[in-house]
């Protein structure tokens, strides 16, 4: 569904590259996570995608077709994008936010219909918020902005997801609902593309895992591939182990104490 | 359209039009309600005729279209740039069109017309350098950096017109002065005319992009994720609101604090949505201005005090009513 072939992404006026040649394929009915250190191009793939970031070669294609040649609103009616910032000046009702993630399907003067009204409330279910429907966005924890975010873009209805680092802010519990929720999109025909930070939960939740380093892709494959310790430690420049999880049954990371000299 | 904005736009319309027609009434001369009301059907005597039709008429008719201009200019910019301190004199506007005025005031130029229209060009200027500032600084769009290229140009344009008016004959001073103080006392229709075609047109693209501004007042990366073409948006919205601004200033001079305070009060009507808003906005600042311009003229006549000072006077206090909630 969503295509990444060699991309290649420079900031203006950088001399580093910030992407140099990823691909990746995220295929519909699947979690593919994009893992990897601070400042190793993790976001800087979603930037690009969003056309944020201009491409110095490569492409990007949402179901085919070049991300480059698709007018914004209709790739916005494509894959739905959850970015890592956000910074809501004025408040909003949960509600009316959430009712923004169907702005690319409203067009002139065509009001809000009964499509719109059912999708604002679905996403509102799944991503269990409803309990928050009625509240100010500035009275929200930073767990439950990051719920109404990802409601939004439910509420965007795309066959692709993708989320920046979204359990960020959030504690055990809703962690786990998200990874859940995106577990059940997945299976339920949705390609889902993740950058996460929480290796053990992608170790569980994905389907592959792309692990990026300095802009390039340092490993890519199942969570079995990816999940090594002498790559991740090499990656990440600080010692790790890499267990299976007595419980469940997946890699397990263990970050150990001190720097290896 | 929701119960509420019917409500709330049915409510200030109704505000505007008891606003507007005291603004009529009230003046040097008084003029019963009725009277006023005859005198627009074009009965009564011809002295109240006249004074309603030429003179009242147009003055609160200008005042209505600089009040609804500054406001719509403000509400749209606000979201934009994601600001609640933005607003259309902080673009470089007021700043230059005082130095187009200026110039004009001081060279002597006395025909009708010539100060208005240098006005226009001195703040089209200033938006065209902020513009290019901040294109230069930025590469982006940037909200942050389009808002600083204005001050900045407004501050340039602020030496510029201390550095003219410092050897300026002291009519010349005078006159730059009240221009510079806001002013609708001198109204006539062919002015309202002009300036009504540049806020419908203003008012038409505001509200046309009205639903991406909605989108963009949550960041530039969340709106680019719902299909909004950031870039162009904000300059668009930057430079229609620029222009809009460049129009009431041309036609009334520095008239402060609208563009500032009347998107503050048209949030706090709790309308959501820069559609509605911007339909709030218009009727508010048009009621805020004509009522200012009525206590203008009516405190110690026949003096008038400066308009933009009253905006100012009446703003204030609403605005630090509002300042809990602004956070």
């Amino acid at each position: 569904m969503l295509h990444f072939d060699s991309v290649a992404a420079r900031y203006p006026r950088q001399a580093l590259l910030a992407l140099d040649g990823v691909s990746l394929d995220a295929p519909v009915g699947q979690i593919t996570a994009v893992v990897g250190p601070n400042g190793s191009g993790k976001s800087t793939l979603v930037r690009a995608l969003l056309g944020r970031v201009p491409l110095e070669r490569g492409a990007i294609t949402i179901g085919g077709a070049d991300v480059g040649s698709i007018a914004a609103r209709e790739r916005a009616r494509l894959v739905a994008v959850v970015p890592q910032r956000e910074s809501a000046v004025f408040p909003l009702p949960v509600r009316e936010l959430v009712a923004l993630g169907r702005h690319p399907h409203l067009s002139g003067f065509a009001g809000w219909g009964a499509a719109d009204e059912s999708a604002v409330r679905g996403a509102i279910e799944a991503a269990g918020i409803g309990d928050l429907s009625e509240r100010s966005s500035d009275e929200l924890s930073g767990g439950e902005w990051q719920r109404v975010r990802i409601a939004r873009a439910l509420a965007q209805q795309a066959p692709a997801l993708v989320l920046d680092e979204p359990t960020t802010f959030l504690d055990i519990a809703h962690e786990m609902s998200v990874f859940e929720l995106l577990s059940s999109l997945a299976r339920g025909g949705i390609a889902v593309l993740l950058v996460s930070h929480q290796l053990n939960l992608v170790a569980r939740f994905a389907d592959q895992i792309i692990l990026l380093h300095r802009g390039v892709v340092a490993a890519a494959g199942t969570p079995a591939d990816v999940m090594r310790g002498d790559i991740l430690e090499r990656v990440y420049e600080w010692p790790v182990v890499v267990t299976r999880d007595p419980a469940v049954g997946a890699p397990s990371l263990v970050p150990l104490r001190g720097r290896r000299s | 359209m929701s119960r509420r904005f019917v409500l709330v736009v049915a409510l200030l319309a109704l505000l505007l039009a008891v606003v507007a027609v005291s603004g009529v009434a009230l003046g040097t001369i008084a003029i019963a309600p009725r009277d006023v009301i005859a005198a627009l059907g074009g009965h009564g005597d011809p002295l109240t005729r006249s004074v309603v039709r030429d003179l009242r008429l147009p003055r609160v008719a200008l005042a209505a279209l600089v009040g609804a201009g500054l406001a719509m200019s403000g509400t749209a910019l606000q979201a934009t740039l994601r600001n609640p301190l933005a607003e259309p004199y902080l673009l470089g506007v007021s700043g230059g069109a005082a130095v187009g005025a200026v110039l004009a005031v001081v060279a002597g130029a006395t025909a009708a017309g010539v100060v208005p229209l240098a006005a226009f060009a001195g703040a089209v200027v200033a938006v065209i350098v902020a513009l290019m500032v901040a294109r230069a600084a930025g590469g982006r769009a940037d909200g942050r950096v389009l808002l600083m290229a204005g001050v900045v140009v407004g501050a340039f344009a602020n030496a510029a017109i201390m550095v003219v008016l410092a050897n300026a004959p002291p009519n010349a001073l005078r006159n730059a002065t009240w221009w510079m103080m806001g002013s609708v006392a001198g109204a006539e229709w062919p002015a309202v005319r002009a300036l009504a075609v540049y806020v419908a047109i203003g008012a038409g693209v505001l509200w046309s992009n009205a639903r991406d501004v909605d989108v963009l007042t949550l960041g530039d990366e969340p709106a680019a994720a719902l299909g909004v073409r950031v870039e162009r948006t904000t300059r668009l919205v930057y430079l229609v609101s620029a222009l809009l601004a460049a129009a009431t200033v041309s036609a009334a001079g520095l008239v402060g604090f609208v563009g500032l305070v009347v998107p503050h009060l048209a949030r706090a009507t709790g309308l959501r949505g820069h559609r509605a808003l911007l339909a709030a906005a218009a009727l508010l600042g048009a009621t805020l201005v004509i009522a200012a311009d009525v206590l203008a003229r009516v405190t110690m006549p026949p003096a008038e005090l400066p308009l933009g000072a009253v905006t100012a006077l009446i703003g204030v206090p609403f605005f630090l009513t509002r300042l809990r909630s602004l956070r």
